[in-house]
C-alpha cells in the first residue's frame, strides 16, 4: 500500500515538491517515507495540534498518577472546611513551604462560614510526604504523595474545599480518571458500531445502506440530550459505580456511532472507485485482501481523526448527565459529578472555585479538538493541504 | 417543486413513527409496571388510593397489556384527543403542563436560530472577505472556545458575573413582580430584558459553527470564475460580494437548522436547569427524577417532533433558495 501510494506520486513531482515544501524534508525522504511518518511530519507543523497533544499526555498521565498526585484520598473530608476557599502556597527560607492553617467561625446572619487564616500557626508542605494510602495503577499499594502537607493530619487546599470540606484538587484528579476515560471507552463501542454498521452500510449499498442511512438520518435528527436523559433515568439508582459507568457509556455510544458511520461509509464508497483498489480487483486479489490491505489503511487515519474529534462530545455528554444529576452519581467522582456542587447560583456566588471541574473540562475538550484537527488536516498526507 | 416536497414529506412520516416509538419505549423503560410503583410510592406517602381509580387506571393505560397494544392506546389517544396522559406527580393532564411551558421553549428556540444568524452572518462574511486580517484571527479563536465551553458552565459564569458585580440574579425569565402578572407590554419587555442571556448561552456553540461554515463557502465562492469575471467587467467589490457569493453562503443558515435545531433544546435543558427558566428542560429533568414517565416521555416526543418539523421546513426552504438541491440531490 505504502509504496504503491508513493510510486503514485512520483508521477506527479507537483506534489511531491509540494510536500517537501510543507514539511521541510527532502525529497527522497519524502517518497521513501511511510505513510504514518508522512502524517506525522505534518502533524509536527500543526502548533496548536502539538499543544493539545502534550495538554492531553499530561492529562492522562495525571489521571493515571491520580492517588500519587492528589494530596488526599477523595474519602477524606474535614467537615469545619466546608467550602474553604483555595489557599496559595507560600515560601520562607525558615518554614519552606507552607500555608497558614484557618480558623472558621459561622456568622449568625448568613450562616456563612469566614475563614481567617492563623498567621502564628504554619501547616508546613513537603514533596514526597506520607499521608492517605491509595493503590496506584491498581497494582501498588502507596502512601507516598507528590506534594502535600508533612502532617497527615493537616489540611491543604489548594484549589479550595468542597460542600464536605474534601480538597477539590484531590477530587479533580481523581474525577479524571473516569471523565477522561469515559470519553475512550465510549468512543470504543461507538467506533465498533460505526465499522460494523457503516461498513455494511458502504459496502453492500442498495436497500441494506438505504435502511441504515435513514436510521442514522432519525437519530441525528432527534435531540441527543433528551434522548439520553430518558436513558439514563432508567438506570437503577441502587446500582454501583461500575455498572452505572458502563451503561452511561453504552448509552452514550448508542446516540454517538452515528457520525462515525457516516465518516466510514463516505471513505469506503470514496476508496471503492480508486484506481488502486480497480487495479487490485482486475489482479484477483480476494475481497477480504482488498478491504484489509488496500482500502482500510487508505483510511484509517481519517477515521482516527474523527475519533479524535469524537471523543470530546462524549466527555461534554457525560458532563452533562452527570451535572444534572442523571449520569454518574457520588460517590462516583467525576467532573460531571463534582459540578453538581456549583449547580445553584447562590453556591457558585460563594464559593466560586466550585467551578474548578469545569476548566478541566474545558481544557481537555480544546485540547481533543486540537489534536483533532491537527490530525483532520494531516491525514491525508498525499493529498492538498487544505487550509 | 412540487414534487421534491411531497416526496420529503412522505419521507418524514417513518421518522415520526420511529420518534414516537422511541419516545414510548423511554416510558415504558423504568422496571417494573409504572402504575403499581406510583400506587406504591402514593401510599407510602400516606395518601389513600381508591381501587376502583386504580382498575380505570389499569385499563386506561392497558398496563396488563403487551407493548405494541399500550403503545396503541397512547398514540392514539394523543392524536385523536391531544391526550398524552396523566402526570402523577403534579396529577394534571400531561398536555396542560406541556401546553404552558411549551411557548416559551419554542419563544427562546427562534431568539436562539435569530440571534445565531444575526452575528453569523456579518462576522462569517467579514472574516471571509478579510482573511488572515486581525479581525478574522479574533473571530476564529472567539468561535474556538465558543465550541469548547460546555453552555452550562457558560451559564454558570454568566450568573456568577452578574450576581458578583452586577448585584442582579440572572436566573428565570422574569422579574419577581411580573412572574405572575398578566401579559402585558411591560412584562414583555421585562421577558426580553431577561431572555437575551440564556440566548447568548444556548447559541454559543451554533455561531461558531455556523460562522465556521459561511467563512468555508464564502472563501470557496470568491474564487470562482464568474467573481473574477464581475470584477474584471467592472463591478464595485461591495456589489461582487452582495450579488453574487454572499447569496451562496446564506445556504449553510437554512441547511445547519437541521442540526442546529437539536442542539438548541439539548442547550435549552441544561441552561433552562441552571438559570432556572421555566421552560420544557427543567419539567423534563424533574419528570425523569421523580420518574413521572409519561410527563417525560410526552415532553421527549414533542421536542423530537418540533426538530423533525424545523428540519423539514429548513429543507424544504433550501430547495426554495437553490435549484440544485431540488433538480441533483437524488
Amino acid at each position: 500500500m505504502v509504496t504503491q501510494s508513493t510510486d503514485e506520486r512520483l508521477d506527479e513531482p507537483d506534489e511531491v515538491v509540494e510536500l517537501v515544501d510543507d514539511t521541510g524534508k527532502s525529497r527522497t525522504a519524502v517518497t521513501s517515507a511511510p505513510q504514518w511518518k508522512l502524517i506525522w511530519w505534518r502533524f509536527r507543523k500543526h502548533r496548536l495540534a502539538q499543544i493539545g497533544l502534550i495538554a492531553l499526555i499530561v492529562m492522562y498521565l495525571a489521571a493515571a498518577f491520580a492517588g500519587f498526585i492528589a494530596p488526599f484520598n477523595t474519602t477524606s473530608y474535614s467537615g469545619e472546611h466546608a467550602y474553604h476557599p483555595p489557599q496559595g502556597v507560600r515560601f520562607s527560607f525558615a518554614e519552606g513551604f507552607y500555608v497558614h492553617p484557618t480558623t472558621s467561625e459561622v456568622d449568625i446572619e448568613s450562616l456563612e462560614r469566614i475563614f481567617e487564616p492563623d498567621t502564628s500557626e504554619f501547616v508546613n508542605l513537603g514533596f514526597f510526604v506520607r499521608g492517605d494510602s491509595y493503590r496506584l495503577l491498581g497494582l501498588f499499594d502507596s502512601d507516598v504523595h507528590l506534594f502535600g502537607p508533612e502532617d497527615p493530619d493537616e489540611r491543604w487546599y489548594p484549589l479550595g474545599g468542597d460542600r464536605k470540606g474534601s480538597d477539590l484538587w484531590s477530587k479533580i484528579l481523581y474525577g479524571s480518571q473516569i471523565s477522561l476515560s469515559i470519553g475512550l471507552v465510549g468512543v470504543s463501542i461507538s467506533l465498533i458500531l460505526g465499522l460494523f454498521l457503516g461498513g455494511i452500510s458502504g459496502y453492500f449499498g442498495g436497500w441494506v445502506d438505504t435502511v441504515i442511512q435513514r436510521v442514522v438520518e432519525i437519530i441525528m435528527s432527534i435531540p441527543t440530550l433528551p434522548l439520553w436523559l430518558g436513558l439514563a433515568a432508567s438506570v437503577p439508582p441502587d446500582w454501583g459505580p461500575v455498572p452505572t459507568y458502563l451503561m452511561i457509556t453504552v448509552i452514550l455510544s448508542l446516540v454517538g456511532w452515528t457520525n462515525l458511520a457516516r465518516v466510514v461509509r463516505g471513505r469506503l464508497l470514496q476508496t471503492r472507485d480508486e484506481d488502486y483498489v480497480i487495479a487490485a480487483r482486475l489482479d484477483g486479489v480476494p475481497t477480504n485482501r482488498i478491504i484489509f490491505r488496500h482500502m482500510l489503511p487508505s483510511f484509517t487515519s481519517h477515521i482516527i481523526a474523527s475519533v479524535s474529534l469524537a471523543v470530546p462530545a462524549m466527555i461534554l455528554a457525560e458532563t452533562s448527565l452527570s451535572f444534572l444529576g442523571l449520569g454518574l452519581r457520588a460517590p462516583a467522582v467525576s467532573w460531571g459529578v463534582l459540578l453538581q456542587d456549583a449547580q445553584s447560583v447562590n453556591t457558585v456566588a460563594t464559593a466560586p472555585w466550585l467551578m474548578f471541574p469545569g476548566l478541566a473540562v474545558v481544557i481537555a475538550v480544546v485540547a481533543f479538538n486540537f489534536v483533532g484537527d491537527g490530525l483532520r488536516d494531516s491525514a491525508d498526507p498525499y493529498g492538498k493541504r487544505s487550509t | 417543486m412540487l414534487r421534491f416536497v411531497v416526496h420529503r414529506v412522505l419521507h418524514v412520516i417513518p421518522t415520526l413513527l420511529v420518534v414516537t416509538l422511541i419516545a414510548f419505549f423511554i416510558i415504558q423503560l423504568p422496571p417494573g409496571d409504572f402504575l403499581s410503583s406510583q400506587i406504591a410510592r402514593m401510599e407510602a406517602a400516606g395518601d389513600s388510593v381508591d381501587p376502583a381509580a386504580v382498575e380505570a387506571l389499569r385499563t386506561r393505560y392497558g398496563v396488563d397489556e403487551p407493548f405494541w397494544v399500550q403503545y396503541w392506546k397512547w398514540i392514539s389517544n394523543i392524536l385523536l384527543h391531544g391526550d398524552f396522559g396523566l402526570s402523577f406527580e403534579y396529577r394534571r393532564p400531561v398536555s396542560d403542563l406541556i401546553m404552558e411551558r411549551l411557548p416559551l421553549t419554542i419563544l427562546l428556540g427562534v431568539a436562539t436560530l435569530l440571534f445565531t444568524w444575526a452575528i453569523a452572518l456579518p462576522a462569517g462574511v467579514y472574516s471571509a472577505i478579510r482573511q488572515h486580517s486581525g479581525g478574522d484571527y479574533v473571530i476564529s479563536a472567539l468561535g474556538f472556545i465558543a465550541l469548547a465551553v460546555p453552555n452550562f458552565l457558560a451559564a454558570l459564569v454568566l450568573a456568577y458575573i452578574g450576581f458578583k458585580y452586577f448585584g442582579q440574579s440572572v436566573g428565570g425569565l422574569f422579574s419577581p413582580e411580573y412572574a405572575n402578572a398578566p401579559w402585558s407590554l411591560a412584562k414583555f419587555g421585562d421577558l426580553l430584558e431577561h431572555l437575551w442571556i440564556p440566548v447568548v448561552i444556548i447559541g454559543l456553540a451554533g455561531t461558531a459553527g455556523i460562522i465556521r461554515t459561511t467563512r468555508a463557502n464564502m472563501l470557496d465562492e470568491l474564487h470562482k470564475p464568474y467573481v473574477t469575471t464581475a470584477r474584471a467587467k467592472g463591478l464595485p467589490e461591495g456589489r461582487i460580494v452582495r450579488k453574487y457569493p454572499l447569496r451562496i453562503a446564506l445556504n449553510p443558515f437554512i441547511s445547519t437548522v437541521g442540526w442546529n435545531i437539536p442542539s438548541i433544546f439539548d442547550g435549552e435543558v441544561i441552561v433552562a436547569t441552571v438559570l432556572a427558566l421555566g421552560t420544557t428542560g427543567p419539567l423534563l429533568l424533574s419528570a425523569l427524577q421523580s420518574q413521572d414517565m409519561y410527563l417525560a416521555g410526552g415532553i421527549i416526543l414533542i421536542v423530537a417532533v418540533l426538530t423533525v418539523i424545523g428540519t423539514l421546513i429548513s429543507d424544504v426552504l433550501l430547495a426554495v433558495v437553490d435549484p440544485r438541491v431540488r433538480f441533483g440531490g437524488k
